[in-house]
């Protein structure tokens, strides 16, 4: 045994040991998305499910991303076939209610789902209290980058991406994203006039 | 009650290992017979310990004891029998005591078959093998312990996971792929002992490795073709291969022992690559670990999930200590590791072997990097990236073209050196295996250049080598009379390996073909049809004849029966299926394929109206998609002759007889040669 080229040997299994050493402390699953900060992909899509006074919409109505500019838009990906979208749907359907009224609106995307399937889904949970939108041939989820379902991106007054929720989003990340999003739109000023 | 015995017999296992080892090293060192006697014992009683755990896991599967905590994971009374006993490797757990069962069964049968052999090899190698089993001990008494106690005991589990209880290769794949894997443990065992014997100088040592990794090599040959083969029938997207990390991870090895079988020739004819054989040894063995660190530990992203948690932590830390001391090992030994040979000639088999040898390596390295590269440049540049399907197959391809003419090339050339006139004759008239599979190849319409560039050179080498096999056999026949099918048979008994190599190229050629086909050439179509519509594909007609639907005691089938219509009349059925079991969100395909010589019809059922008024299925067309699995068993069937025990005296005499003149003579003396090692 020659002791001086074993350490050597040793020694090359060390930038190896340490690279896999370092890969246990990343998530491979955790990719984080490149919207934030940057303007939001625009939409136009019908709604197929009203939601519930104070926030009903009228089924059929196109919604444009174009004519939100100026308030907080919540909008979160769902479909009737995801787990994950139960879990979350009581607590968004809720914290949507509490901001009735102020500048914010919370809108449900369809993904991957038919509309008659998402209907009945939202009639199974006991209603949704904000409306949601079709999106024919994921055409907007793509757009989006949409990883998987439930995703939740906030949009801040000047249209732009400010946070992406992925997996069920919470009470506490819902109010606290929502709450420093609406704090920035009343010392901008008057959300109508800004410049961008 | 299953549990406790299960749970007993590996804490047993835990202290049996501990002392085998120290035992071990007591025997390495003094070589006396009562410390080696203590190792072997060691060895054939923790295989009976291990064999109690898992004989208790497979009773408490059968008769449903759900206070076992893997039993209550996958477990599931409405499952059938036969899925119940396979779904011992259907989660981690079971999995990992399945891996630790082979290895305990691999290390007695080692021990066994070598126990009279003198010196300390065989002490010390075992000593390795119980480490080993050490680690995959510790994880079943720890992390991985399949035997904790649930309580309160459940009445039902959910089952496996539907994917591995769909079809019967859920059934063959993993036991082979296990005996491949695990198997490569053996190799790196006589290694070690080579090493810490002193006896690593010898060639005594690779000569027993070889047969070994032989074996292994075949399970896992074996394995890889199952995996692609269930992967085609399975999974409802008519691919066998998508380079995804699991994939992966058992090919890497199988590059690497590969590259060993063709160069531990090197150094039992020629004395060279004494070095590089170790490395090759321990690096195979190093990257089955290696592979099931980086899929199991959850830090590569697959499409193959298994739940993680501690065990990650467990194999970074022994798959550090196996690099820590392999890598020191063999860098310690590898001024003893000079080659006493070296080349006569560049035109010679030697040669050809070499490149071999570097392509399979830079073959093994492409992989390795593009697997390991998200990880990579995660950690230098901090961004995300995934190395895909593209990535590796315009890197492999050209590897690919180059091994595949040079398994036509090595067999035709001699050892030492090749006169030019001998070049002229081996090497040209192969060459028209080039020119007769490249005009099928075009008139069949592949125009892909990578795709004709490897069905050419296949022509050319399974020319080549046949031309080895018919070259052996007309020598027979002219020298001793015998009927052709007499030199044939005698011929394959006479040297079993060479005649299983040439066996084992031509198996993959029909592989690399199928490949290249399938790849090049696929077609398909996704299609909505109403009962009584029709699709067609490649020349045929598929006409939906109806939609039904049945219960099964695990499961709710839909199922869709369409026809082949040829000329008017239908000439065959075909019943794809989705399969919806109650623990799973998403439905299971059973997709049905057509299978014919030149290829298959795949038809996977997509979507369908609950009424039955319409399905949307995807229709494929793969051409000689049936040469891969066909190719496969050749393989394996070469494996198994050159394993088989070779009659070497018989075998001898018949050499013997042969006229040494001429160009005949040089062959006898060729065989004579291969004989002789």
């Amino acid at each position: 045994m020659n002791w001086r080229r074993a350490s050597l040997g040793v020694a090359a299994a060390l930038p190896v040991i340490a690279l896999l050493a370092w890969g246990m402390t990343r998530d491979p699953k955790d990719i984080p998305s490149p919207l934030p900060g940057k303007s939001a992909p625009s939409f136009a899509l019908s709604v197929f499910a009203p939601g519930q006074q104070p926030l009903a919409r009228t089924i059929g109505d196109t919604v444009r991303l174009a004519d939100l500019r100026g308030q907080v838009v919540v909008l979160n990906f769902w479909a009737s076939w995801c787990l994950s979208c139960r879990d979350e749907h009581v607590t968004l359907s809720a914290v949507a209610r509490r901001y009735a009224g102020k500048p914010i609106q919370f809108l449900g995307v369809l993904y991957n789902d038919e509309p008659v399937s998402g209907t009945a889904w939202i009639k199974e949970m006991g209603g949704q209290s904000y409306a949601s939108l079709n999106d024919p041939g994921a055409r907007t989820a793509i757009d989006y980058g949409l990883y998987g379902v439930p995703e939740t991106f906030f949009l801040d007054v000047h249209g732009r991406v400010a946070y992406k929720q992925t997996g069920p989003a919470s009470a506490q990340v819902l109010a606290r994203v929502a709450d420093s999003l609406l704090a920035v739109a009343e010392k901008d000023g008057a959300p109508t006039k800004r410049n961008q | 009650m299953n549990g406790l015995i299960g749970h007993g017999a590996l804490l047993i296992s835990v202290a049996v290992i501990v002392l085998g080892i120290g035992a071990g090293v007591m025997a390495g060192r003094l070589r006396t017979q009562d410390w080696i006697n203590a190792v072997y014992s060691a060895v054939y009683t923790n295989f009976a310990l291990v064999t109690i755990a898992t004989g208790a896991m497979v009773v408490a599967l059968v008769t449903h004891d759900f206070s076992v905590s893997y039993v209550a994971q996958v477990g599931s009374r409405a499952t059938p029998l036969f899925y119940t006993i396979i779904s011992l490797w259907s989660a981690l757990e079971g999995s990992i005591l399945f891996w630790g069962w082979v290895l305990s069964l691999y290390a007695a049968v080692v021990v066994w078959t070598n126990r009279r052999r003198a010196g300390a090899l065989v002490p010390w190698s075992a000593t390795a093998l119980l480490s080993v089993s050490l680690f995959f001990a510790i994880l079943l008494i720890g992390p991985a312990n399949p035997f904790h106690l649930v309580y309160p005991v459940p009445t039902d589990g959910p089952g496996p996971n539907p994917l591995l209880q769909n079809h019967i290769l859920m059934a063959v794949h993993p036991p082979l792929l296990y005996l491949g894997y695990v198997g490569m443990t053996v190799p790196f065992a006589f290694a070690v002992g080579a090493m810490l014997s002193g006896e690593i100088g010898s060639n005594d040592w690779i000569k027993l490795t070889h047969r070994w990794t032989l074996l292994s090599w075949g399970f896992l040959s074996a394995a890889i073709i199952a995996g692609m083969w269930w992967s085609y029938e399975v999974l409802g997207w008519g691919g066998y291969w998508a380079w995804d990390p699991v994939e992966n991870a058992s090919f890497m090895p199988w590059l690497t022992a590969t590259a060993f079988l063709h160069s531990a020739i090197m150094q039992e004819r020629r004395g060279m690559l004494r070095l590089w054989n170790v490395n090759l040894v321990v690096g195979t063995f190093v990257l089955t670990i290696l592979g099931t660190f980086l899929t199991r530990s959850g830090i590569i992203s697959s499409v193959h999930a298994f739940t993680t948690g501690t065990i990650g932590y467990f194999f970074l830390a022994f798959i550090a200590l196996v690099l820590v001391a392999s890598l020191g090992l063999v860098a310690g030994n590898s001024d003893r590791l000079g080659s006493v040979g070296h080349l006569d000639s560049a035109a010679s088999r030697e040669t050809v072997f070499l490149l071999n040898n570097l392509f399979l390596t830079v073959f093994m390295f492409t992989v390795l990097v593009g697997t390991l590269f998200p990880l990579v440049a995660e950690a230098i540049r901090g961004v995300k990236v995934s190395v895909g399907e593209p990535f590796f197959n315009r890197m492999s391809l050209p590897v690919v073209i180059v091994l595949v003419f040079l398994m036509g090339v090595g067999p035709a050339l001699p050892w030492g050196r090749a006169s030019r006139d001998e070049l002229r004759r081996k090497l040209v008239p192969p060459a028209a295996g080039t020119a007769l599979l490249l005009a099928i190849a075009l008139a069949a319409g592949m125009r892909n250049a990578y795709a004709l560039a490897v069905v050419a050179l296949a022509g050319y080498s399974i020319v080549a080598n046949a031309r080895e096999i018919v070259i052996g056999m007309q020598a027979r026949h002219e020298a001793h009379g015998e009927a052709w099918g007499v030199a044939l048979l005698k011929l394959a008994g006479g040297n079993r390996r060479r005649f299983g190599g040439y066996l084992a190229h031509i198996g993959v050629f029909a592989v690399a073909i199928g490949i290249a086909a399938s790849s090049s050439m696929r077609s398909d179509r996704e299609a909505t049809l109403k009962p009584g519509e029709s699709v067609t594909i490649a020349g045929r007609t598929l006409r939906l004849k109806s939609v039904w639907g049945r219960e099964e005691t695990q499961r709710s089938v839909v199922g869709a029966t369409l026809e082949f219509v040829e000329n008017g009349r239908v000439a065959a059925i075909i019943e794809p299926r989705m399969n919806f079991y109650p623990a799973s969100q998403q439905p299971v395909p059973t997709p049905a394929v057509r299978s014919s010589l030149l290829g298959d019809v795949y038809v996977n059922l997509q979507a369908f109206r609950p009424d039955g008024s319409n399905v949307t299925v995807k229709v494929i067309y793969e051409p000689l998609v049936p040469w891969i699995w066909a190719g496969g068993l050749i393989v394996v069937l070469g494996a198994i002759t050159s394993i088989l025990p070779q009659r070497v005296r018989v075998a001898r005499e018949a050499d013997a007889r042969q006229p040494a003149t001429g160009a005949r003579g040089a062959l006898a003396g060729l065989h004579a040669n291969v004989e002789a090692t």
